[in-house]
């Protein structure tokens, strides 16, 4: 039957599969994910002695990087379309071994928590793969544990451009993604087009399968990892890996064209051709240089964008990275900013699966600490550990840095260009949005537009939004358009039974505020201190298994992490993991926290939020009530002005004009 | 059908799959063979078929785009439900799928 379940992670070498948790089954760490970051954090912290629960929307471990066919399909050489696929086996046959408890097909789409150490992870299972109607027979799951790790990964970003609507345009991750499980190609011919190294690894799997890739267009220029020399000498295995697909490329005679971009796909009911035209340095096309080339599909992406809703929900702490995308900021041991709240991956920066699978370790190996006290042994492959997660975050920056959208990309927009494809809001009215009603940032557009209102919620189109709604014409080209990050309540489509079954319907929807005073007085509030009834935690320095007695109480302390705010260290607290960090180390590899970070716990129930579950933009609502009311909103004071405002009659006439040839 | 896009099946023949028999799924009536463990989505791919949806304000035609459950433009009437993301229903014999109009409700009462 349709949604059937039997995939399990059983068949494919886990643990448990589907079976439901006793309710109130406590365990020490829940891990959302079971891609490269989740895997390895799951086995480390489960062969470490933890009881570990790992949750994933897909039937099988592996995520997006690791994506492999149905255990249906028998397939023998599942390794055919991955590099390094022996690293996954190891993983997978340590998840089976290890015991972690595997819940597949389950899609989370909140977390809350009682207390730094008691988080409940809430899920859906059952048909959760259309839009809800009511009664679908889906289920809903609570798994509580004393720490998570967060290990969500990232998600495509996208840029518009005319006729990417047709059918046989798809996402360059997408097309790969149904390329490694479902064994199929969009086309036979297939432009791959828009920029970062996962092209590369998109165009190499095409070509491997048998389609014709006449082109691979790549909007930046790779020069740019020339500006860092050091750390892309430091990453050996980046240059092996790009040496494995480039052999595939080259032996099917594909050479990547830097510098340009496919600028409009043709064809009326499906993709037939491509327009391709050279960039200059802020991406705009360089008029005369366009080239048509004929294909049947297109496969198309701008780089990666950090998948980081369930913990901005939280109200955890963000940093922007090279290219302007929001990322978690994490101390130097992958903790966010919310105490008890871990997280490994691409959530913290897109770096590639090997650094997924450092973090995860790393991050795993400081839960532990945190949760037994017990100092991982050896200490020093932590500390080898935090070196190469170092060493790959700065080749991560010079990656991000040299592949990062230009602010010229929406001068190959027509008015026509629908950007937002839910919605099918055009290009033409959140420019009039800007110019006519004064909208400066995404939100305003979105309410002006519904651009980011549909079912997406705003996933495919918030990056091209925020270009449109924030022009910066004084801005250099690399400016990443002013934002905030994004805050989706809910991660995934529930039905309101769901939400009404959760047993304090404040707790998910009042997102923890890392800044918040906790209130002792008032019992009810979901992040009060622990209680008499939780005198057993290994948290609480009365604890019998208090490793106090462990440490040295002439140690200096350990540095604050300025990034951390959440996370004041308690030296009544000897399991505090920064203990493992030598004080005499410089400061954490992350900067600051970005001054735009801290979300406001801005009530979703709040009718002026439009992202809100319950408001006009609800995914349960597939219909889609009438436009809203054409105003803006008012400023929010716990958000950073996302950009100066000029006044209207200082606006350019239009919001691409005016940048720096 | 054997696939007109994919055929012979490439990437079938380089993973090394050998599923069980293949069967067979309806798509606006027209049969379609699906292997056992494809999405819905990947069987109307290897028909050739790129489409399965229209929107609901400009009636475009749509289908697969993210391929990982993010976008939504996959969505599909399966055994008569809309709304139902094709990149993440596996198929199943004698799935009926339709070409889901604008929000999926054509033809139900409101």
């Amino acid at each position: 039957m349709p949604g059937s379940r039997s995939d399990t992670c059983a068949t494919d070498g886990a643990s448990e599969g589907h079976e439901a948790l006793p309710e109130d089954a406590f365990h020490d760490l829940a891990v959302i994910g079971a891609g490269p970051a989740g895997l390895a954090g799951a086995v480390t912290a489960a062969e470490l002695g933890l009881s570990v629960v790992m949750v994933d929307a897909a039937r099988q471990p592996g995520g997006q990087f690791y994506r492999h066919p149905a255990a249906a399909t028998r397939a023998t050489r599942p390794e055919a379309l991955h590099h390094d696929w022996p690293t996954f086996t190891d993983l997978r046959d340590r998840l089976r071994t290890g015991g972690v408890t595997c819940l597949f097909d389950h899609h989370v789409w909140t977390v809350t928590r009682k207390a730094e150490d008691d988080w409940t992870v809430h899920a859906l299972t059952g048909d959760v793969d259309g839009v809800c109607e009511p009664g679908d027979g889906q289920r809903s799951t609570r798994v509580r544990a004393r720490a998570v790790l967060l290990a969500t990964g990232s998600y495509e970003r996208q840029l518009p451009f005319p006729g990417w609507t047709l059918p046989g345009v798809v996402g360059a991750g997408g097309a790969q993604a149904m390329l490694k499980s479902g064994l199929v190609l969009p086309g036979r011919r297939v432009v791959v087009a828009g920029s970062g190294p996962l092209l590369l690894a998109v165009a190499a799997s095409l070509v491997t399968a048998g389609a014709e890739v006449p082109e691979l267009v790549e909007a930046s220029s790779y020069f740019g990892y020339a500006h860092h020399p050091r750390a892309v000498a430091a990453q050996p295995h980046k240059l092996t890996e790009g040496a494995h697909h480039a052999k595939a490329l080259l032996r099917h005679r594909v050479r990547p064209r830097t510098r340009h971009a496919v600028t409009e796909a043709h064809g009326t009911d499906r993709v037939e051709a491509v327009t391709v035209a050279r960039l200059d340095d802020a991406w705009r096309p360089v008029p005369g240089t366009e080239r048509r080339i004929d294909c049947d599909a297109v496969a198309v992406g701008h780089g990666l964008i950090p998948q980081i809703d369930l913990a901005t929900g939280l109200g955890c702490a963000t940093r922007r990275t090279a290219d302007g995308a929001y990322a978690l900021a994490l101390s130097p041991l992958q903790e966010t900013s919310l105490r008890g709240l871990w997280s490994a991956g691409e959530t913290s920066g897109v770096g590639g699966a090997q650094q997924a699978m450092v973090e995860g370790e790393l991050a795993a190996l400081a839960v532990t600490f945190r949760l037994t006290g017990r100092r991982p042994a050896p200490l020093s492959r932590l500390r080898s550990l935090r070196r190469r997660r170092d060493r790959m975050n700065a080749f991560a920056d010079a990656m991000t840095a040299t592949h990062a959208p230009r602010r010229g990309w929406t001068r190959w927009l027509t008015d026509e260009t629908d950007v937002c494809r839910c919605e099918e809001v055009p290009a033409g009215r959140i420019r009039e949005a800007v110019t006519e009603y004064g909208a400066r940032d995404a939100r305003s557009a979105k309410l002006l537009t519904r651009a980011g209102m549909g079912w997406c919620q705003g996933r495919v189109c918030g990056w091209a939004v925020s270009c449109l709604a924030t022009p910066a014409p004084a801005a250099p080209p690399e400016e990443p358009p002013s934002t905030a990050p994004d805050r989706r309540p809910l991660a995934t489509p529930v039905p309101l039974g769901a939400l009404a079954d959760l047993p304090d319907p404040a707790a998910p929807l009042a997102p923890a505020d890392p800044a918040a005073p906790l209130n002792p007085a008032d019992p009810t509030d979901p992040a009060a201190p622990l209680g008499p009834a939780d005198l057993a935690s290994p948290l609480d320095p009365a604890n019998p298994a208090d490793p106090a007695d462990l440490l040295d109480p002439t140690e200096p302390a350990a540095p604050l992490d300025p990034a951390n705010p959440a996370a004041p260290l308690d030296p009544a607290n000897p399991a505090d993991p920064a203990d493992l960090l030598d004080p005499t180390e410089p400061a954490a590899p992350l900067g600051p926290a970005d001054p735009a970070a801290p979300l406001d716990p801005a009530d979703p129930l709040d009718s002026a939020n439009p992202a809100g579950p319950f408001g006009p933009a609800s995914p349960l609502d597939p219909v889609g009530p009438a436009a809203p009311e054409p105003r803006l909103l008012p400023p929010d004071p716990h958000l950073p002005s996302p950009a100066p405002h000029p006044p209207p009659h200082h606006l350019p006439p239009h919001p691409t004009e005016g940048q720096p040839s | 059908m054997n696939s007109p896009l994919n055929s012979p099946s490439k990437p079938t023949e380089l993973v090394g799959a050998a599923p069980d028999p293949p069967f067979t799924i309806t798509f606006d009536g027209r049969r379609l063979d699906a292997l056992p463990g494809q999405s819905i989505a990947a069987v109307l791919w290897s028909a050739g078929i790129l489409s399965w949806r229209t929107t609901r304000g400009g009636g475009r035609p749509r289908g697969a785009f993210c391929g990982i459950g993010q976008c939504y433009d996959c969505l599909a009437t399966v055994n008569g439900r809309p709304n139902r993301r094709a990149c993440l229903v596996t198929a199943s014999p004698g799935d009926t799928v339709t070409t889901q109009e604008g929000n999926g409700h054509a033809g139900f009462e409101e």
